[in-house]
């Protein structure tokens, strides 16, 4: 099975799976996110169109409010 | 004062590192007041700090701030706080809302960044510009700090040169504010990470 890796654990990888899939797969409803793929910042704009290749290392920020 | 007496307590081979360090706060509010007080007592060699807000007495719960300096901006207040703890670290502060725009050229000559906002848009805000432009500075955010207990919640993520320190999961309540203990901790985990990453690279 083909894999990525999300905030360092496995998910299943599946064809033409970009960033709002991901997030949907792992029911993350957060607002405000700080997405990186492979090292590289993914701003909320591009994640529609950003597709990730299996073993793909994503991290997933979620900002709270409060300071 | 003299400044070999204010330092007499430090670990004398870490002075000259912390003396020359710049560090830079977005925020002056329970994270940046305290994070400020912090970093200034450790004698950080100088300190770059924006913030646009005033002092209201809802903010006197958790920030660094006293009931004669209520209405006052808050840079000019801590600037005023600080000065009382040590002339050894020099500030620099900016009363002035940030943005995408600005935080390049307020913040361009420091050493590591440390996100001390209220608002998660201003901390995505600042994030993604920190790391579209100083991808090779580290910056320190903080997420996760209201309520109280939970010590062992508490914790710090690296990703690459982003470190998060929280519990990355406590919501806040509409017009609910973090209260001190719990947001004093975290603000010290960032300052305590800003020690670290000096003291280790160097």
């Amino acid at each position: 099975m083909k894999t990525i890796m999300v905030n360092g654990n496995s998910l299943k990888w599946e064809e033409e799976m970009n960033i709002d899939l991901i997030l949907k797969r792992k029911n993350y409803t957060f607002k405000m996110l700080v997405v990186k793929v492979d090292g590289k910042l993914i701003k909320k704009t591009e994640y529609s169109k950003t597709f990730v290749q299996p073993g793909a290392d994503v991290k997933v920020i979620h900002l709270i409010s409060g300071g | 004062m003299k400044k070999s007496d204010f330092f007499s307590a430090h670990d004398p081979r870490i002075i000259p590192i912390l003396q020359n360090a710049v560090i830079g706060i977005a925020g002056a509010g329970g994270l940046g007041s305290n994070i400020a007080v912090s970093l200034t007592r450790s004698g950080i060699g100088k300190l770059v700090v924006a913030d646009f807000d005033k002092i209201e007495p809802s903010n006197l719960n958790r920030q660094q701030f006293f009931e004669d300096q209520i209405g006052m901006p808050k840079v000019i207040a801590l600037l005023e706080n600080l000065n009382k703890v040590s002339p050894f670290t020099k500030y620099q502060v900016h009363e002035i809302k940030l943005n995408p725009e600005n935080i390049p050229l307020i913040y361009k000559n420091v050493d590591i960044m440390v996100e001390a906002f209220d608002k998660a848009e201003m901390k995505t805000m600042l994030i993604e510009t920190w790391l579209a432009k100083f991808p090779n500075k580290p910056i320190i955010a903080a997420s996760g700090i209201t309520g109280w207990g939970k010590n062992e919640l508490l914790h710090t993520r690296k990703i690459d040169n982003l470190y998060i320190c929280g519990d990355e999961e406590t919501d806040l309540q509409a017009g609910i504010s973090p209260m001190a203990p719990r947001v004093g901790i975290v603000a010290n985990m960032q300052a305590n990470l800003v020690l670290e990453l000096l003291l280790s690279t160097k």
